[in-house]
């Protein structure tokens, strides 16, 4: 087999093409930014037969291109992906050999976008994103995320090679790189090279995708959770609780969070068991939280009540107790007949530390929330109602609070995905064959002068998740602000 | 204002007392010390040797008593060992030698006084911190005042994509990318690369080429930030009565901005740069070990991953106080530029 070059033989019709849609892109804005500082603003003009006309003058003419540009460059990389899957292999180069491989991706995505655009008036909040151009492109870059990491997670489609088997002889080759001669993978070549380990990029890439998309939401969850728990008291109360409260958050807010990694994940203070009790603390509150919002709404139905809590209760923490005893850990007591599953040692102390990490923060923003709601008037009323506080703590100010803390809980993802990638950068936590993208970054860098295309793909992929998940927040915040 | 400064700066000690007590705890653990003395010793040390090693060098005392020792607020240990020698924490004649008396110990790693590395390395990392700033700080603030002065416009829909996108690109990240574009020949077919990919040479002889790279990439992180604090800022003055009756004036729209609304827009951005600083720390470290520039942040990781006790300690109290007395000026100086808070 040859190796494959970038764009294959109909790149160098379709290349020039993107390069020139790119760079008037690239020069209309500028001249966009230089212009709005002197030319007078786009205003809107009634005519005499009842019509409104835009008056753009020169800066809505750009405007206008800057839109024209955007979406030719748009159609253009829509027709690399589109001919990648449809031409046959090899015609559009490694793009298009890469967009085969996404084949699944592309599909799931067109229908997630077409139902979402369908009945985008009847789906709330999530359907008015689709209202948004930058909250549909962000959207478009998690969900691309999202499809990627279950295909290859679940269905171990996508990927070529497995990410951990080495093939000898391509030990940091280019990309596009042929295999030698009878080894084996769902493509005959490397496509996006070999790392210093000779094992291919692209499939550590992807796979990189399914620890990033596991690990960071259920964290940002649990940070959440803690954040709320402890957050809406200490707004709704105020007082001593909240001086103690905000006092240990602003303690953890002012440590160098690098220097707390450091001393939370090495394997010395791993061995003292301290992140086990910091899980065994941490994962508490899912249960609490989950406890006091049922009962305190059906407290008054006890035979509706009793039921619900015991399964809920019942089922969580039973979770949680499989989730805290590790074997080999300080914390190992269930039998290995009830523990549901045992995760692996290293990722449970990443977890625990990015949830530590995260949830301060979101206490503070959940403070300032619940400080600012609990003069409102619905909330005045639930009490004269005489419901108890925690009532109107979960069921009155949260649900009012939802708008700030869902686009914060899209921020915030990306926050932690970047927080998981640090971890990894300083090769703390994860093993270090694991090919989740910050280990990957860091076994790249230290050959970087030499050959960058190892670490190059994993630190794309990150970038095009947390621009994703920053796009996908500023969307959702500019929609909820438009009612 | 005085009783408002005093109360913060005792909850400032406070939260540095218990954040340098809780690092002290975890790298004065068990295994730790363990670790620490088979290094120092030997690595076949038996468990009883480890402990008699720990026990004549006073690290089996009481953690509280420790860590009142490196404070400098109790006596240090005086032991007579178990092999007949006699040690003691402090130099001949002295009794307190902690922090505060300015003893910080001394560094396994780097062979030296912890006092002059973190001096001199504190040194070097604020040079890079003080480019950072000139770099960042004006920068941010321009992208900032230029999207907010007619927001939903073209310019600030891609302006504020400019600092989304900044915001979502870390700097190991940005680093990567910025060295495989600037830094090697591999994908612009450069004649003679432009800038240096590694910084260990600034330290001795820092110039434009070796340090252009560290530089942006730390003030690109924080820039994204800074700008769209000082866009909202900005957006909500162009909407207040004041502008209004200028433009009704007949004032001229640069006019307007310059004169008008820059100065009230600034004072929010201000708490923003000044709590950019425990970030900022974060980038450094992140920078420092990717570029190899042997400054703080670089000796954090080294004190860090080679258990180098005193030294680790010494880093985290300086970062820690730089990190609250960021948060002290921040406050204070938002008391202090807002008119409102002031005069009430």
């Amino acid at each position: 087999m040859e190796a494959l070059t970038w764009t294959g033989s109909l790149g160098t019709i379709l290349n020039p093409i993107l390069s020139i849609a790119v760079l008037l892109l690239a020069i209309s804005v500028v001249v966009q930014i230089v212009l709005s500082f002197f030319a007078p603003a786009i205003t809107l003009q009634s005519n005499a037969d009842g019509t409104l006309m835009k008056r753009g003058g020169a800066l809505g003419m750009f405007e206008q291109a800057t839109k024209l540009f955007f979406f030719a460059a748009l159609a253009i990389v829509v027709v690399y992906i589109v001919g990648g899957i449809i031409l046959p292999y090899g015609m559009l180069g490694i793009v298009g050999a890469m967009s085969k491989q996404f084949a699944p991706v592309w599909i799931a995505l067109f229908l997630t976008f077409l139902a979402s655009i369908m009945f985008k008036r009847r789906l709330g909040l999530y359907g008015k994103l689709f209202d948004s151009v930058i909250g549909m492109i962000g959207f478009g870059l998690v969900m691309f995320w999202v499809f990627t990491a279950i295909f290859a997670g679940l269905f171990d489609l996508i990927a070529t090679h497995d990410p951990l088997s080495q093939i000898s002889g391509l030990k940091n080759k280019l990309p596009g790189v042929a295999l030698p001669e009878g080894s084996e993978g769902k493509a005959p070549h490397y496509l996006l090279g070999g790392d210093n380990l000779a094992r291919d990029i692209f499939s550590r890439m992807v796979y990189g995708s399914t620890i990033v998309i596991a690990i960071a939401p259920m964290a940002t969850i649990f940070a959440f959770m803690v954040g709320i728990t402890l957050g809406l008291p200490a707004g709704y109360y105020g007082g001593r609780l909240d001086t103690i409260l905000s006092f240990l958050a602003n303690l953890i807010l002012a440590f160098p969070v690098i220097l707390l990694f450091y001393l939370l994940v090495t394997p010395e203070i791993v061995a003292t068991g301290i992140p086990s009790f910091m899980a065994a603390f941490l994962f508490v509150f899912p249960i609490v939280f989950f406890g006091v919002l049922l009962n305190s709404r059906y407290y008054t139905q006890p035979t509706k009540r009793t039921p619900m809590l015991i399964l809920v209760l019942g089922a969580l923490g039973w979770l949680y107790l499989s989730m805290i005893s590790q074997t080999g850990t300080v914390l190992d007591f269930l039998p290995p007949a009830v523990d549901l599953f045992d995760i692996a040692p290293g990722i449970l102390v990443v977890f625990v530390s990015v949830v530590f990490v995260n949830s301060p923060t979101v206490f503070r923003i959940v403070r300032g929330l619940a400080l600012d709601l609990r003069t409102r008037d619905y909330v005045a009323a639930a009490q004269t109602r005489g419901e108890g506080a925690w009532y109107v703590m979960l069921w009155e100010i949260l649900p009012n609070a939802r708008g700030p803390l869902i686009v914060d809980f899209c921020l915030r993802i990306g926050y932690t995905t970047i927080l998981l990638g640090t971890l990894g950068f300083f090769g703390l936590g994860l093993p270090p064959e694991s090919p989740d993208w910050g280990s990957t970054i860091n076994e790249g860098r230290k050959l970087l002068l030499v050959f960058v295309h190892p670490p190059l793909p994993p630190a794309i992929a990150l970038l095009s998740l947390v621009l994703g998940l920053n796009l996908l927040a500023d969307g959702l915040r500019e929609e909820s602000l438009k009612d | 204002m005085g009783l408002f400064i005093l109360r913060r700066v005792g909850v400032m000690i406070l939260t540095a007392l218990c954040l340098t007590f809780i690092v002290f705890w975890l790298t004065n653990l068990y295994p730790n010390l363990e670790k620490l003395a088979k290094t120092q010793g030997n690595f076949r040390m038996s468990d009883e040797a480890v402990t008699s090693y720990l026990t004549n060098r006073g690290y089996t005392q009481s953690l509280p008593v420790k860590y009142g020792q490196w404070l400098g607020v109790l006596p240090g240990y005086v032991i007579e060992g178990s092999d007949g020698e006699t040690r003691s924490r402090c130099e001949e004649g002295k009794t307190f030698c902690g922090i505060i008396q300015g003893d910080w110990g001394y560094s396994t790693v780097f062979q030296d006084e912890v006092s002059t590395i973190v001096a001199k390395r504190l040194g070097v990392t604020g040079f890079l911190m003080l480019w950072v700033m000139i770099v960042m700080v004006p920068g941010a603030l321009i992208i900032g005042v230029l999207a907010g002065m007619r927001e939903g416009s073209g310019t600030d829909r891609s302006l504020s994509t400019v600092s989304i996108l900044s915001t979502a690109t870390p700097e190991y990240v940005s680093g990567v990318i910025l060295i495989a574009l600037l830094g090697t020949k591999a994908v612009i077919d450069w004649d003679t690369v432009p800038f240096k990919g590694s910084a260990t040479s600034a330290i001795d002889d820092p110039n434009f080429w070796n340090m252009f790279l560290p530089v942006i990439t730390i003030a690109l992180y924080g820039m994204g930030y800074i700008a769209r604090m000082t866009r909202a800022s900005m957006t909500e003055v162009m909407t207040a009565q004041y502008i209004r009756t200028a433009r009704l004036k007949g004032v001229s729209f640069p006019k307007i901005v310059m004169r008008h609304a820059l100065r009230n827009a600034l004072i929010a951005p201000f708490t923003v740069i000044m709590l950019q600083f425990p970030w900022l720390l974060n980038g450094v470290v992140i920078v420092e070990t990717l570029f190899q520039y042997k400054g703080f942040g670089f000796a954090l990781v080294n004190a860090a991953s080679n258990n180098d006790i005193e030294l680790l300690l010494g880093v985290s109290i300086v970062s820690v106080f730089v990190v609250l007395i960021t948060q002290l000026i921040s406050d204070i100086g938002y008391v202090f530029l807002n008119p409102r808070i002031r005069i009430s």
